[in-house]
């Protein structure tokens, strides 16, 4: 099992030529005109446009380890290809009614979707867009389908993704994508909302609305099924309401501790990997919904969920505290750094606008027009393994 | 007491057809229907066809009556991932985000 861990690492360092120029590109999800933008990282300005792509709330978009394709994923269940050398869109299906995202499998041969409705994951040729199986999740007595959420590529040709009302983890393994097997993990907690695996690859996490804890699973040992961890860590309070679901999708990963967004709660949770016990919290001004570590330092950003969500916090991870707040404008969706963790890339959705901020000083760099910007997405993303 | 509560139940069905015939204006308008679309849209999707949250389509809604629609906006639905809006939304401006939605989104 260690070998495939090791072959899944060695092969995406094989997938890593010279680097295209286009991976100094950042694609923009304008979510409510259904367009997406490339943008030149290093000038700041837009390369290309392009429309088209249906209702893209809650769009995300993955990238081909050379960096020549996008897939952006919407929420009306399309799938577009982009080839961001040409800024042109070369392929687009609408492959199910609701979807969530989707991740790049098999070296970038396989796009795999998760969908919400009909509730379930569907795989995909990456160079056609022809559809090569669907796994329904079905989990109920009379054959209900539970939405998919927190889809992870895993080492050895392997899935792994949530069912949000099944309250299940399921590994896919699609060592032949057209008969993907699965493996299925009942009782793994209550509503998991999203999950993500760790950088190398070994433990899957789900995140869970319905109750204080986080199940994990070790897909080295899947045989020994899923773990509550953090268990009761909102000790016993009643939640408070959650007007945005939190993502573990870009998660803080920093030395052994995981940095996660406490649900129902205004704290981001520190987890120590060596043990899976909880290495403190830190209290945050809202809800925190994405919590993105910064390449090479030992810092994390927040972005927070309705109503004070025109803030982002910056966590100094060592003294646990929150050192910095910034203001990039109304309604910020998303967090994203530049490989060598120098700038990042802030959407804020109601001012219409990406800023781009200096990260060692705090100081606003740039700023660009967006209609509704949501995601803002690395191409360089591509090159990463569980981002 | 039971007189107590009559007149509180007067009181409310009183606030509740007012809350039928009042219109918020232009402008606060504008401001709900981008929370509409935005912010209940990260759950029921920005064109309400559902998301984790339920499809708040005219066909679906039609099942339901309109106060079973308010309060659930309102007052939320405990137990599931449907927050409460009283911070943000009276009953009156949920009143009229339940028409909008019977109607259907532009
Ligand atoms: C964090 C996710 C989330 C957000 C944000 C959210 N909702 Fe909901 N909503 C849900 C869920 C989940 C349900 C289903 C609850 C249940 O199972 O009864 C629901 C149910 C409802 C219902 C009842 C539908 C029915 O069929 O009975 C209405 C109406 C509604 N939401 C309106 C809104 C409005 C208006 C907003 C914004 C002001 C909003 N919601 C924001 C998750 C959300």
């Amino acid at each position: 099992m260690i070998s495939r861990a090791v072959a899944f690492l060695i092969g995406l360092a094989l997938l890593l030529p010279s680097p295209a120029v286009e991976a100094a590109d950042v694609l923009v999800v304008e979510r409510a005109s259904g367009a997406v933008q490339i943008v030149d990282a290093e000038r700041k300005t837009q390369r290309a446009r392009i429309e088209g792509l249906g209702d893209l709330s809650h769009a995300t978009a993955v990238f081909t380890p050379d960096g020549s394709y996008a897939f952006v994923f919407g929420r009306d269940g399309g799938l577009s290809k982009i080839d961001l050398a040409r800024g042109a869109l070369v392929g687009r299906v609408i492959q199910g009614g609701n979807s969530i995202g989707g991740v790049l499998a098999k070296g970038g041969k396989v796009v795999a979707v998760a969908n919400y409705v009909p509730g379930g994951v569907k795989l995909f040729d990456a160079s056609t867009l022809v559809e090569l199986a669907e796994i329904p999740a079905v989990w109920g007595p009379n054959g209900e389908r539970s939405k998919v959420v927190g889809l992870m590529p895993a080492p050895g040709d392997r899935l792994v993704f949530s069912l949000w009302e099944a309250g299940e983890i399921w590994i896919l393994d699609i060592a032949d994508p057209r008969k993907p097997a699965v493996t299925r993990f009942k009782d793994a907690g209550s509503f998991p909302y999203d999950g993500n695996i760790t950088p190398d690859g070994r433990h899957y996490i789900a995140g869970l609305f319905g109750e204080d804890g986080l199940a994990l699973l070790d897909l080295e040992h899947p045989e020994q099924g899923v773990r509550r961890i953090l268990d009761g860590y909102g000790r016993g309070e009643a939640p408070l309401p959650v007007y945005k679901m939190p993502h573990l999708g870009g998660w803080g990963v920093i030395g052994d501790l995981l940095l996660l967004p406490a649900i129902g709660r205004h704290e981001v949770l520190l987890v120590d990997r060596r043990g899976w016990r909880e290495a403190g919290r830190v209290a945050v001004q809202g809800q925190p919904v994405f919590v993105v570590a910064r390449p090479g330092r030992s810092e994390v950003w927040v972005n927070f969920a309705h109503p004070a969500n025109d803030v982002v916090e910056v966590i100094d991870v060592a003294s646990r505290r929150v050192v910095r707040r910034l203001v990039p404008g109304k309604a910020v969706m998303h967090i994203e750094f530049t490989p060598d963790g120098k700038e990042a890339w802030v959407s804020a959705r109601d001012s219409g606008a990406i800023v781009v901020y200096d990260a060692d000083t705090g100081e606003p760099r740039a700023r660009l027009a967006a209609e509704s910007p949501s995601g803002v997405f690395m191409v360089s993303r591509g090159l990463k393994v569980g981002s | 007491m039971p007189r107590i509560a009559a007149a509180l139940a007067l009181a409310l069905a009183a606030s509740t057809a007012a809350a039928w015939a009042a219109e918020p204006g232009p402008a606060r308008q504008a401001e709900l229907l981008h929370l509409l679309k935005q912010d209940c849209g990260s759950c029921h999707g920005l064109t309400m066809k559902g998301g984790l949250g339920p499809a708040l389509v005219p066909e679906r809604l039609a099942e339901r009556t309109d106060e079973t629609l308010v309060e659930a906006i309102v007052d939320g639905r405990p137990g599931t991932a449907m927050p409460p809006w009283r911070f943000a939304v009276t009953p009156e401006e949920a009143a009229w985000l339940v028409r909008t939605l019977r109607e259907g989104l532009p």
